[in-house]
């Protein structure tokens, strides 16, 4: 799969080129975003997400507000007065195709699945719209898309960033990565996008940017199990409105179903011990 | 400076963020901290329409600092050369120089003259009917003349060395801090930084926009800006020089083979209503050294590509068939005259004015005048409609049955539904090929103007009419083909490539004679379609060859993609240093080589120096890299080709609430104002007192049409809005996300507010300093409307170019209830 395109995204950087197998994914370099909007716009087209209303949101220049059926890329910008000045940091969010998923995990119809790139997306004509997956995403990344006239087939379907799972068949990038013009979006194979993320990151602490971090490039900062899309922030998660430590819901879920049904057996065993007791 | 790069740039603004990847510092000057800001190395706030007390504090600190690059600057400027007695500059005038006529507000610029030379013949005066000189074309550096006198130790009181000096004497940190609003130890740091990255192995670059040319000095800032970059021998080197950014796609090619009316293509002036011959026309524009001694061989083959066989010599060449102008025509002026029944009809090819031109009620007001207008365009723009719905109509100012014009709307095709060619910022020429049919009525311009061509021709067949011939002679045949009959883009460009006799496609302009021989639509696009290839069509990936990526398009002129590169090596020939080698003499094959195609004459070695009475090409130096000046130099003073002044000085803008601390001529003394009810002017700066400029979102595209239409865009800047600071918020009571008048003697427009500390208030001349930032895409119509923030702009323009000035006006801002917008 030859899927890069365009020219390197650091000076003297080659490109990664996934090949088949790979797990591949986001890395979403906030330092070098320009809050253009260029993905937001590239992922509705190609991905026919449509427009539900157009109204302004009084923050800043963002008028998305947050990830939802009907945007599934959300370029936030953070103002923020410093003592020399002010700041502006601009970040394009995303769904994070988290290792263990708890949207996957909750869904009942199987509709939302995990694919051979490691991915996790819905599937419209699967979805029943019952909702369970929702509250389950520790991102907020899922609603469900109501009342789009032109698109009735998709009333209360769930739906969500698929990494442009069309376009990774056929051999392209998705489309965000392809549409930004100072390849703030990357996309690759995981470990190469990690270890170029490391590096971007140590330049910018030699340059006396202590702030920055990263934030899901691995397991140490999570309890989702990794994440497909990770980022280069410039400032704590929270101001981006991150969960400082996202947890999947249903990471402890077997071990509650093993607990309940230990407790269950327990109280049958209690129940089963009384009658044989009480038969006597 | 005066370019908000990555906001309305993005694509473009990769390579500046590339650059910054690499170590070089981005410094973004600017009112507004804007994406670019956030990009930057770092942000300096400045008041609006105070750039050239910024950037003449540069040219002070590196003159007194003695930063300059002297081994460039002596040879390649003509900080030498002697200023004539007579000359006095506006240290001696109080922002006048010598040669002020105050009766006809323009300059008599014979004392502008360096010593022992005639006024160049580019100069003003003589030309044209009207009450202020029209001068016309892109004829930069003329000179008349001997070699004038020249100082090369710079010690002569009037050499142009000691006249800058003292021009910018005033200039100080302090002055700056004081004009500008610019902390001087910041603006110490950004000269310090320019000078720092200038010299033998490093180079700065500028970049503008409209934020430079919209005022009534633009033209005097980028020269402002062109004499920092000389003295620090930026110019003609790689990573150097000042690059102006243009506001679409295109707009530079408009500007070759122009929509403007004072040039030919190729910018040959258009000739003037005394030109009465071609000869007079030769004589009077024809320079005696430089790239334009060469015009009779560009102008005679446009002649031939117009008129073909008709145009001979026995005929002038049927130069008697051009149009002439007279006076200002540009397009303010038009809108005034339309005002005043001088005008029937109007064609608006992509254009939205009703929105996008300072003013929109006089423009609106205006086209109600036509008796027709044209309008083409991708949607029912508000120029169309304004007789319909236009705010004048929603306020019962006026009633649709009582505009007399008649619109007719014609759907226009866009850049995908046909084949073109697109020139950016970098003269880059690209070609796109279509890739979708137009629906229904939609056409392409290029079919438009040929079957309207060829319909007044076929109703004109049968005219014996002297006047009609001109139409008539026309070559008009572009292959109109297929369903819809369209021509082929591809014959327009060979066209414009043009062809000698034997009908074989030229090589380049230097093919092009004077004898009628040869015929090229577009001098500096000749070579375009060389060898019968469409040049702008090469796609080569750049990772397939040189840096360069010469096999990219093609850039005109010659496929230089650096203008005057012969600056890149030393007087001898040398590369300035290893690290910025670019284009040097190479003895041994006595040629030029470099990386990029030399910008000078191939063979002429370094050291040649002109005989007695050499014209053209021979009449420059082996080391005079401007070689479409008449001199060959890079102009630090320019005695001719500007009307306003030739140092540039500090003038306030129009409405300004501070006074000129420099001098006592508040404003640009050649600024055009029109005194008209619609067009009135804030007088008092108390009634006034804040700073109000306009600008651009990435999310909108100028005038709206092509972006209010779009849901996707839409939606991501729904609402007109104005950015102002919270202590201004404090002051007038306003509200985040409330609404706000901004109110000026051309009445009142809303706004929502968005209070940020990204637009902070500026200490000037000891006050605390207001601005407000209005965002110009919302009109009347589609999915996103509001007003128009040109509606609280007035017409005043710069006396050059006629450019309106709406980066700094004046304005008051109250709390205001939601307006009625749908």
């Amino acid at each position: 799969m030859a899927i890069n395109s365009g020219p390197p995204p650091y000076p003297g950087e080659v490109l990664v080129q996934p090949v088949a197998g790979d797990e591949v994914g986001f890395f979403t370099d906030s330092s070098i975003c320009i809050g253009c909007k260029a993905c937001e716009v590239a992922c509705k087209e190609w991905n026919n997400v449509p427009v539900d209303d157009i109204r302004y949101l009084n923050s800043s220049y963002d008028n998305t507000g947050e990830l939802s059926a009907n945007s599934w890329r959300h370029v936030s910008f953070i103002e923020q007065k410093r003592d020399d000045g002010v700041a502006w940091l601009m970040n394009s969010d995303v769904c994070k195709h988290c290792k263990h998923a708890a949207c996957l995990d909750v869904c009942p119809t199987g509709a939302i699945f995990r694919t051979e790139f490691d991915t996790v997306v819905v599937q419209a004509d699967v979805c029943n719209g019952c909702g369970y997956c929702i509250p389950a995403c520790p991102f907020g990344v899922l609603t469900r898309r109501e009342g789009i006239v032109d698109q009735p087939a998709e009333t209360h379907v769930a739906q969500k960033c698929t990494m442009c799972y069309d376009r990774l068949k056929g051999g392209d990038e998705p489309a965000c990565a392809q549409a930004c013009p100072t390849k703030s979006i990357q996309f690759g194979p995981l470990p190469a996008l990690r270890e170029r993320a490391q590096r971007r990151l140590d330049v910018l602490h030699q340059e006396g940017v202590e702030a920055a971090r990263l934030y899901l490039a691995d397991e140490s900062d999570n309890e989702v199990g990794g994440a497909g899309a990770f980022f280069l922030l410039l400032d704590e998660p929270a101001k981006y409105r991150y969960p400082e430590r996202p947890i999947t819901p249903t990471r402890r879920l077997r071990g509650m179903w093993l607990a309940a049904a230990a407790a269950a057996a327990v109280v049958l065993a209690g129940v089963g011990a009384a009658a044989a007791s009480g038969r006597r | 400076m005066g370019s908000n790069m990555a906001e309305n740039h993005p694509v473009g603004f990769q390579w500046v963020m590339e650059a910054k990847l690499k170590g070089a510092p981005v410094i973004h000057v600017d009112p507004r901290f804007t994406r670019t800001s956030a990009n930057a190395s770092f942000h300096v706030p400045i008041r609006a329409g105070s750039d050239i007390a910024f950037l003449g504090g540069v040219v002070h600190h590196i003159l007194e600092n003695d930063r300059w690059f002297k081994d460039y600057v002596l040879p390649y400027t003509n900080a030498a050369n002697i200023v004539g007695e007579k000359f006095r500059d506006t240290e001696d005038l109080d922002g006048l120089f010598s040669g002020w006529d105050p009766a006809k507000e323009g300059y008599d610029t014979a004392s502008w003259q360096f010593a022992g030379m005639a006024k160049a013949n580019s100069a003003p005066e003589g030309q044209g009917s009207a009450a202020k000189a029209e001068p016309s074309g892109g004829l930069g550096g003329g000179l008349a003349g001997a070699e004038p006198e020249r100082d090369e130790t710079l010690q002569h009181p009037r050499c142009v060395f000691q006249l800058l000096k003292r021009h910018f004497s005033r200039y100080t940190p302090e002055m700056v801090e004081e004009l500008t609003g610019v902390p001087k130890e910041r603006f110490v740091q950004v000269a310090e930084l320019l000078c720092a990255n200038s010299g033998r192995e490093r180079t700065s670059a500028i970049v503008y926009s409209v934020g430079w040319t919209q005022h009534t000095v633009g033209v005097q800032l980028i020269r402002t800006a062109a004499i920092i970059q000389l003295l620090l021998g930026n110019m003609g080197r790689p990573g150097g020089g000042i690059m102006a950014l243009r506001g679409h796609a295109s707009i530079q090619g408009s500007t070759d083979i122009p929509t403007l009316y004072d040039l030919l293509p190729g910018y040959i002036p258009m000739p003037h209503a005394e030109d009465l011959d071609l000869q007079t026309y030769l004589d009077g524009h024809v320079k005696s050294g430089g790239g334009w001694a060469r015009l009779d061989s560009y102008l005679i083959s446009l002649l031939k590509a117009y008129w073909g066989e008709a145009a001979t010599p026995e005929n002038d060449m049927n130069y008697g068939r051009l149009p002439r102008i007279d006076k200002d025509h540009s397009t303010y002026r038009t809108a005034i005259a339309m005002l005043e029944g001088k005008v029937k009809g109007y064609f608006l090819p992509g254009e939205n004015p009703a929105v996008g031109s300072a003013n929109g009620k006089l423009q609106r007001a205006a086209m109600a005048q036509l008796d027709w207008l044209v309008v083409r365009d991708l949607f029912l723009i508000e120029s169309a409609t304004f007789w319909q719905d236009g705010p004048e109509v929603a306020g019962g100012q006026t009633r649709p049955e009582d505009c007399k014009t008649e619109v007719f709307f014609l759907p226009a095709a866009a850049h995908t539904e046909k084949s073109g060619s697109f020139t950016n910022t970098q003269r880059l020429v690209q070609w796109h090929h279509q890739a979708i049919e137009p629906p229904g009525d939609c056409r392409s311009e290029l079919w438009f103007y040929y079957h309207l061509g060829r319909v007044i021709r076929e109703k004109l067949a049968a005219s014996k009419d002297p006047r009609d011939r001109g139409i008539l002679e026309l070559t008009w045949d572009y292959g109109a083909s297929g369903p819809k009959a369209e021509p082929s883009a591809e014959a327009v460009l060979r066209e414009i490539n043009g062809w000698d006799r034997a009908g074989r496609l030229l090589s380049g302009f230097a093919e092009l004679k004077a004898d009628g021989s040869t015929a090229c639509g577009c001098w500096i696009y000749s070579g375009i379609y060389a060898d019968g290839v469409n040049q702008a069509a090469r796609k080569k990936p750049g990772s397939q060859q040189t840096w360069v990526a010469p096999e990219w398009a093609w850039a005109w002129p010659a496929n230089r993609r650096q203008l005057y590169n012969r600056a890149s090596a030393d007087p001898a020939g040398n590369p300035w240093s290893e690290r910025k080698r670019y284009v040097w003499w190479d003895a041994e094959r006595a040629e030029w080589q470099g990386e990029d195609v030399p910008d000078f004459n191939r063979t002429k070695e370094p050291q040649y120096r002109p005989g007695e009475g050499a014209g053209g090409d021979a009449a420059l130096s082996g080391d005079a890299p401007f070689i479409m000046q008449g001199d060959g130099r890079g102009w630090l003073y320019a005695p001719s080709a500007v009307l306003d002044a030739p140092l540039p000085p500090h003038y306030e803008p129009h409405e300004s609430p501070v006074r000129n601390r420099l001098y006592e001529q508040e404003a640009n003394p050649m600024r055009e104002i029109y005194h008209h009810p619609l067009n009135p002017y804030n007088e008092d700066p108390e009634k006034y007192p804040f700073v109000m400029t306009t600008y651009r979102l990435t999310e909108h595209h100028t005038a709206g049409a092509m972006s209010r239409n779009v849901p996707v865009l839409s939606e991501l800047q729904p609402e007109f809005f104005c950015e102002i600071s919270p202590e201004l918020a404090e002051l007038r009571g306003l509200e985040q996300g409330g609404y706000a008048a901004i109110i000026t003697a051309r009445g009142r427009i809303h706004a929502r507010v968005m209070v940020t500390n990204r637009i902070a208030p500026l200490q000037v001349a000891g006050k605390t300093l207001h601005q407000v930032g209005l965002p110009y895409h919302w009109g009347q119509r589609g999915l996103t409307r509001g007003d128009s923030a040109n509606d609280a702009f007035p017409i005043v323009l710069d006396p050059n170019v006629h450019i309106q000035e709406v980066k700094a006006a004046t304005c008051d801002i109250r709390p205001a209830e939601r307006p009625k917008w749908p």
